[in-house]
């Protein structure tokens, strides 16, 4: 007995004094200076999990290595949302890896506000210049570069031919009238227009997003972030336009309560024919095989549409991808390290093995999806970049965007108020 | 071990031999200290546990609630009370408070009553009964995480079970979005809680039952008294002590639902099933807004103490009273 209780006592202490180790520990990491024999460590960030990426990387990673005897790459690797958390934890620590996985826009501009990140503009000339601009936008800050690209994605219209056919649409709608008028012409031939995963805010925000793109040109959602103000004219009719999609009921039967990747979600009901379109990011056709049985041959892809009198063009795009950046101080081994992954060998091997997007205009080739290949086509001729709102925002910012249009989808807030709550929160940040 | 050891270095030369009296006080109080320390000792680890984990962070977020404050580093911008006046003003928090009094009300006028009904049922001498109470017992053994996810798909529309079911014996009408429709998600939330709670409660009214003397309701059965006058006067009276702590770990229930709601809908569509925790996390979590969120569970907190105390106060005083004069009879 006495023994027991000796035990579990001393399991009790043991464990708490495991669980401050570990957060005292955790605290800790993030150094790697060059050793003493003159090999230089450097730890790379990154959050490629999942495989086929997670090998092609390690592979990669030991290549690099073998051309550069004296440098050792250390990677960590954290799930995407541990990652964030993480980032931020060190981010308030002032200490960063130093090459770190980043998304660009607000993130990557408090980091840099923090002095915490290198400027890489003169240290990565002149080979940066020819990776793809539209890739590059959610790095610039200023005018400076603090980040290099590996993948670039946008959101767009992912539809399935053979309903549109049935439906008696010839060509995709260029602009909005003729897009609430597809959506008739599916709604009359028996065919759910379009799929929402509305328990999800963020899938509704695409929608909102795009039209303030559309009307009010694609600088005024940055522009806005930046001045607080959302009231202008052009965001409530975005809202409008909305509300016009809204008022003809194109969504499925529920959508209020829908996930996104689940086998009742919005994926699956497009890719299971279901429903004729979604609006989404390039990575649409996986899930949608993933989810539901996917369209092989019948998906299509096109931009959403212009807004007639609207500032904003339908050549530009709405999106984000990936990249990687230094911190303040990194080591040239670093800088080499991020050449070699923007090289045109190493991103063919990426896009030929890990399905992301070209950054590098030669690697085009390894693309063999037509759908892919549109996307592709979309962001090289690109006149206008906005970053995914939830990353080019304070996430409290992005998270009542995708709050307040879900209200107005859900029908219990108007164009004005959704306007107004983004710009009450807008104010609230400092 | 150590009790060995110590006479020999009392006795030790340097100390002499103290006069007898002295040395009995001495020892008593040594054993009093000693004793005391060996309290001490083996209360310190859960002592610095709960310190640690429970008490420093409740009074931290006491704390935090008057800053604006993202969550790292320590919280600097102090803005008094404004988180709590922006919490009172905003229609999703006195949502939240409203939900909490339906679910608080439904529970307690179906669910218990309910569970009641079944307790009483599978107290008597019916075939296959353990297997009926195990049934029921069932869903409150399944994680909520798990009930939601199986209750999100019985529910998916069209394709979910539920639909199904209703479809093929002709009741369409009946059928059609359950989590999806504002007007209706309420209800489904509850139906699912009323499925998982339903048989823990009623394990409770059950072993509450059996320790009723079968001889009261003979002698009740003798006098004459119909059914339902043995369940009134007689069972119901001393079931009451199981029935107010049942109804006390309900409402507590209630105010900090959190792990159904998330998996479910995660508060929707458009906030209409979300409670005071949901709105909590979403803020502390998704926003990074802590100070505010810390604000939601300052309330949260004090709405369970509150409702506690007054409780024990005021219902639960007969149970605690006859617990107390028990004690003091037994001293006399």
């Amino acid at each position: 007995m006495g023994d027991r209780a000796l035990s579990r006592r001393g399991f009790l202490t043991a464990s708490a004094a495991a669980g401050l180790g570990m957060t005292a520990l955790s605290g800790c990491g993030g150094d790697s200076d060059g050793g003493s024999s003159g090999t230089t460590t450097v730890e790379w960030w990154n959050i490629s999990t999942a495989q086929p990426t997670k090998d092609v990387w390690a592979g990669l990673a030991k290549k690099f290595e073998a051309q550069n005897p004296k440098v050792k790459i250390k990677i960590v690797q954290l799930e995407n949302d541990a990652y964030k958390s993480k980032m931020t934890a060190l981010t308030a620590s002032g200490e960063l890896p130093d090459i770190f996985h980043t998304w660009g826009g607000g993130v990557l501009k408090q980091q840099v506000d923090a002095g915490l990140v290198e400027d890489l503009t003169d240290r990565t000339k002149p080979w940066a210049d020819g990776l793809l601009a539209v890739a590059k936008e959610p790095y610039l800050l200023d005018d400076r570069v603090y980040g290099i690209p590996f993948d670039i994605g946008m959101v767009g219209f992912w539809y399935n031919k053979a309903l549109f056919k049935q439906a008696g649409i010839a060509t995709p709608p260029t602009t909005w009238s003729d897009f609430l008028d597809a959506v008739g012409r599916l709604k009359s031939a028996g065919t759910t227009p379009l799929a929402l995963a509305g328990k999800e805010t963020w899938t509704g925000m695409y929608y909102w997003a795009y039209l303030a793109m559309r009307t009010a040109g694609a600088d005024a959602l940055e522009k806005a972030g930046d001045d607080k103000d959302f009231t202008g004219a052009e965001f409530v009719q975005a809202g409008r336009h909305l509300k016009d999609l809204v008022d003809l009921q194109p969504f499925q039967k529920g959508f209020l309560g829908a996930a996104y990747s689940s086998p009742t979600g919005q994926a699956a009901a497009v890719g299971n024919g279901k429903a004729a379109m979604e609006l989404m990011g390039q990575w649409a056709p996986l899930v949608q095989a993933d989810a539901g049985k996917g369209l092989g041959d019948d998906l299509g892809f096109f931009p959403f549409p212009a807004v007639e009198g609207g500032k904003g063009a339908i050549t530009e795009v709405f999106g984000g991808g990936g990249g990687h950046a230094l911190r303040q101080g990194a080591p040239q081994a670093a800088v080499d390290f991020l050449k070699f992954f923007a090289s045109e060998t190493t991103d063919l091997e990426l896009v030929r093995k890990t399905g992301v997007l070209p950054v590098v205009p030669g690697a085009e080739s390894a693309i063999t999806d037509p759908n892919i290949e549109a996307v592709q086509a979309q962001l090289k001729g690109s006149t206008g970049f906005q970053l995914y709102l939830d990353q080019a925002y304070a996430p409290a910012l992005g998270q009542e965007v995708n709050d307040s249009v879900a209200g107005l989808i859900a029908g219990s807030k108007s164009p004005e108020q959704v306007t107004e709550s983004i710009t009450q929160t807008a104010k609230e940040e400092q | 071990m150590t009790s060995t050891f110590l006479p020999d270095k009392r006795t030790g030369p340097e100390a002499g031999p103290p006069p007898p009296a002295l040395r009995v006080g001495r020892g008593r109080s040594r054993r009093r200290i000693r004793n005391w320390l060996t309290a001490v000792g083996f209360q310190l680890p859960a002592l610095v546990l709960f310190l640690v984990l429970v008490l420093l962070p409740i009074l931290f977020a006491l704390y935090a609630a008057f800053f604006r404050w993202g969550g790292f580093g320590m919280p600097s911008d102090y803005i008094g009370a404004d988180n709590f006046t922006r919490l009172f003003d905003d229609p999703v928090f006195l949502g939240d408070l409203w939900r909490c009094l339906v679910l608080v009300g439904l529970s307690l006028a179906i669910q218990l009553p309910f569970a009641l009904a079944m307790a009483v049922l599978l107290n008597q001498r019916i075939r296959g009964r353990a297997v009926y109470r195990t049934l029921f017992f069932a869903p409150y053994v399944l994680s909520e995480a798990i009930t939601g996810i199986l209750f999100a798909m019985i529910f998916a529309p069209d394709s979910g079970l539920a639909d199904q079911v209703l479809g093929s014996v002709g009741l369409d009408g009946l059928g059609g979005t359950w989590f999806a429709d504002p007007s209706t998600v309420m209800a489904t939330l509850f139906l699912v809680m009323t499925w998982k709670y339903f048989g823990f409660h009623m394990m409770l009214y059950l072993a509450g039952l059996q320790s009723i003397p079968a001889e009261l309701t003979e002698a009740a059965l003798i006098d004459g008294a119909s059914p339902w006058q043995r369940f009134r006067h007689v069972t119901l009276p001393l079931l009451a002590p199981t029935l107010r702590i049942s109804v006390f770990l309900s409402v507590i229930g209630s105010i900090q639902l959190f792990d159904l709601v998330w998996v479910t809908t995660a508060g929707g569509p458009d906030h209409h099933s979300e409670t005071m925790a949901v709105t909590m996390f979403q803020y502390g979590f998704k926003r990074y807004q802590v100070g505010y969120a810390s604000a939601i569970s300052v309330v949260m907190f004090g709405i369970s103490l509150v409702f506690a105390l007054a409780y024990q106060r005021f219902v639960l005083r007969r149970d605690l009273e006859g617990a107390t004069t028990t004690m003091r009879g037994g001293q006399k």
